[in-house]
């Protein structure tokens, strides 16, 4: 029974420490947060909601919602066998006018082209036909006017518009599409190229990111071993290049690789090839170019790791009997690897997301899944498929990522 | 007979050279004699186990980090390389494993040279000033990798690993990794690591400089056991003088490049060959004098200000040459009873320091500081601007060569 009292005065006790202890930490705690609060607000202006807001973009999609508000009702109740009764071609038949009047069919005929290429011009023809329809029956007349609304997939289409979420971008960027009966397909071939491009985007930024790993590793090893003097004109040498703009090494690479260029000039002066050699607009120049940019991109992290190293590792190893080959291998490699998995995992993201250098050094076939999102942002002004090929490069990126930390293992490594 | 002693002490590890002649000419009762027993009963050179012979090293080119080095050391022995930083005793040890080339002379083990034979071919283990446990290896794969390279069955592996922290005692350790250990948790390992293999050589390279002072007592004591249990021959490097008299059979005084003396703790302590060993090892006090008459083995020495001290002739070379003389402070006698000691002299008490076990007394004697360490026994009272007499033996105090 007393015991018991002493418990529970003794958790009291406890617990009025913890409060205290809260208390007097609350203005830490407080001076941290104002410390960090505008970075934080920054970021979530600049980066947090754009991000999420583009996003939004690759499963958001009202414009059939909002443009075309009756038809979309009325095929609420459509079966999707045959074609829809009077009821909803007098709703479309009224959409159309409206579309027309506000001259808004321009943004349906560019959504509907996604989907079904070719119908925008048609569906802007019958909008402006359609405008001077002003009784019914409305369904032999529409369809006079145009055939397309004797499709079943354009029907289908608008019954998808309901929602003002769709898949329809997502599926594009893996290569599928919708069927006339609303069902998942495959894009046919001659337009399914968003694999191949995330397929080209991987085995690029693998091969650089290989490329640099065994380039710099060896350079490292000598950066951190290296007396400071010689170290630091070395290290000078490799960061010289990080300070300058990527845009300027890119096209120096140009100069360098063109038909003319330096080193086709170089190659056949020497009498090593006979006519110039296509080295510009390649798979070759592109992971030359972009592996010479992240080079000290994955450089840097490995040398930080060695330079912790204490040099007696390798000689504790060595007077305990290993070889120089054995002691480096079993007791100085594995303690880079945080260093190799941080330089490698930061060169392999930065070159997912690459490009300028690609569009400018590389050919057609060598372009990444940036250049298409560039390219859907800017030229063909569909914000849809941007958003998800970005969305989908956004995963697998942070899937990768929680991939090659698992299999690092990098927190047992920084322990000790 | 103290002289004689002296002089078979440094005997097998002799100082030459023209690069210090110097210190040759200083050191002349040991140059060049053929290497005798000394009277810490190590063997000679013939049966050495480790041997340096005419061992030279630079760096640079220029300046040389360790000159004309010769040292026997004896099998089973633990002998300490003493010296303050920059002396050339880590090099020393450097070489003797292996990981810098002497630029000179040659080593060697067993009465074999090891010229070309890298590190780890050697057989030696070693212990780092930091440990040098592998961090990404628990306590059981840093002891099992000597073991490992040396392609040892997996039985016998496991066996020696678990013989191997229990003698330092940290059986229950082995899953740890070094990180989870503390500082002289890591530092042990780092021993048996050294000692699981069974090496015939075992180097320590400061291992106990990062410890803290009672960890640091303690470890001493524990390698003190560990060597006198397995017999292995040890060579340990500290700038610790108290260290070094503590665990060592023999130690070797370093000073720019050169063995200044190698003998026993208590040779070293009692009789310090030289001014830099006199000044290095332990606490002395140092008087600056010349020689005014010579007698066999004991001198008379002026000093300024205080008169004649007559003096143990050590390092001193001919009447009317400067000396340093050397006394410990804890053979000062105060107040003497009258022609008891042939040095008396009238003193005042400056300063006392007390320090627990003993009083420091810091007395003024014709313008000169001497210290005085009184023990803590016999409640001595003496109070700061007291007057009296101090004094000390003949033997007690040293001439040497001045500095």
């Amino acid at each position: 029974m007393a015991a018991t009292v002493a418990q529970t005065a003794g958790s009291e006790k406890n617990m009025l420490l913890r409060a205290e202890l809260r208390r007097s930490e609350r203005w830490g705690k407080l001076r941290a947060f104002a410390l960090v609060l505008p970075l934080l607000l920054f970021l979530v202006i600049t980066f947090v909601f754009p991000i999420g807001r583009m996003l939004f973009n690759a499963v958001h999609d009202d414009t059939l919602l909002t443009l075309m508000p009756r038809t979309t009702a009325a095929l609420a109740a459509w079966d999707g066998n045959d074609l829809p009764g009077e009821q909803v071609f007098a709703a479309l038949a009224k959409d159309l006018r409206d579309t027309w009047e506000q001259k808004t069919m321009g943004s349906v005929a560019v959504r509907m082209n996604y989907e079904l290429p070719g119908t925008g011009s048609q569906f802007t023809s019958s909008a402006r036909k359609a405008s001077t329809l002003l009784t019914g029956p409305y369904k032999a007349a529409l369809i006079q006017i145009d055939p397309l609304w004797e499709r079943k997939e354009v029907w289908n289409f608008f019954k998808r518009g309901a929602s003002p979420f769709t898949a329809y971008y997502l599926l594009r960027s893996v290569d599928y599409q919708y069927g006339a009966d609303s069902q998942i397909v495959a894009t046919p071939p001659e337009t399914a190229i968003f694999r191949d491009a995330f397929l080209r985007t991987f085995g690029i930024s693998v091969g650089v990111t290989a490329a640099t790993f065994l380039l710099g590793f060896p350079v490292a090893y000598l950066l951190a071993t290296l007396s400071p003097k010689s170290s630091n004109l070395l290290m000078i040498l490799i960061v010289l290049p990080f300070w300058t703009s990527m845009l300027v090494r890119t096209v120096a690479w140009v100069v360098l690789l063109q038909q003319n260029g330096v080193v086709n000039q170089a190659l056949v002066g020497l009498h090593i090839i006979s006519h110039p050699a296509d080295l510009i607009f390649t798979r070759f120049a592109t992971i030359v170019a972009m592996t010479q940019i992240q080079l000290p991109v994955t450089l840097l992290p490995i040398y930080s790791v060695m330079k912790t190293i204490p040099p007696s590792h390798i000689r504790a190893a060595r007077s305990l009997g290993a070889g120089s080959f054995y002691a480096f291998w079993r007791v100085y490699f594995p303690q880079t690897l945080p260093g190799i998995a941080a330089g490698c995992l930061l060169t392999f993201i930065l070159c997912l997301g690459y490009y300028l250098t690609p569009a400018l050094v590389g050919g057609p076939s060598d372009q990444m899944v940036g250049y298409f999102i560039a390219n859907y942002t800017n030229k063909q002004i569909n914000w849809g498929l941007a958003s998800a090929l970005s969305a989908l490069l956004l995963v697998a990126t942070l899937l990768l990522y929680y991939v090659f930390n698992k299999l690092v293992d990098v927190n047992r490594l920084k322990i000790g | 007979m103290h002289h004689l002693a002296d002089r078979r002490l440094v005997s097998s590890a002799y100082l030459g050279g023209s690069a210090q002649s110097d210190l040759t000419r200083r050191n002349k009762c040991s140059a060049g004699q053929a290497p005798a027993l000394g009277i810490t009963g190590m063997p000679g050179a013939n049966d050495a186990f480790v041997k340096f012979s005419d061992v030279q090293k630079t760096y640079d080119g220029k300046t040389l980090v360790v000159k004309k080095l010769n040292l026997d050391i004896a099998r089973g022995e633990f002998l300490t390389l003493l010296g303050p930083s920059g002396s050339g005793k880590t090099t020393t040890l450097m070489m003797l494993a292996g990981f810098e080339v002497p630029t000179q002379g040659r080593i060697f083990i067993d009465g074999r040279a090891i010229d070309n034979l890298p590190p780890h071919k050697r057989d030696i283990g070693m212990v780092f000033q930091n440990y040098a446990l592998f961090p990404h290896m628990t306590v059981e794969e840093n002891l099992a990798f000597p073991l490992k390279v040396r392609k040892r069955g997996k039985m016998e592996i496991k066996d020696r690993i678990t013989r191997a922290l229990d003698m330092v005692r940290l059986g229950d350790y082995g899953k740890r990794l070094p990180g989870q250990l503390s500082g002289g948790q890591q530092q042990r390992v780092a021993l048996a690591r050294a000692l699981c293999f069974d090496p015939n050589l075992v180097l320590m390279d400061e291992p106990l400089g990062a410890l803290d002072k009672q960890l640091r007592d303690q470890m001493q004591l524990e390698i003190r056991r560990i060597h006198k249990a397995l017999g292995v021959t040890i060579v340990y490097v500290t700038h610790d003088q108290s260290e070094a008299l503590t665990m060592s059979d023999r130690i070797a005084v370093f000073n720019d490049g050169l063995i200044h003396q190698l003998a026993s703790p208590a040779g070293l302590y009692e009789q310090p060959q030289n001014a830099f060993v006199a000044q290095f090892v332990g606490d002395n006090n140092l008087l600056r004098g010349k020689v005014i008459d010579m007698d066999g083995a004991s001198c008379t020495v002026e000093v300024s200000g205080m008169g004649n001290v007559h003096a143990l002739v050590i390092n001193a070379e001919a009447v009317g040459r400067p000396v340093l003389i050397s006394l410990r402070p804890e053979r000062v006698k105060l107040n003497p009873a009258p022609g008891s000691l042939p040095n008396t002299l009238n003193a005042r008490v400056e300063e006392l320091i007390y320090l627990g076990d003993h009083v420091r007394v810091r007395v003024s004697v014709g313008g000169h500081d001497l210290v005085i360490k009184l023990p803590n026994s016999d409640g001595v009272q003496v109070h700061e601007g007291a007057q009296l007499t101090i004094g000390w033996k003949t033997q007690d105090c040293r001439a040497l060569d001045a500095g």
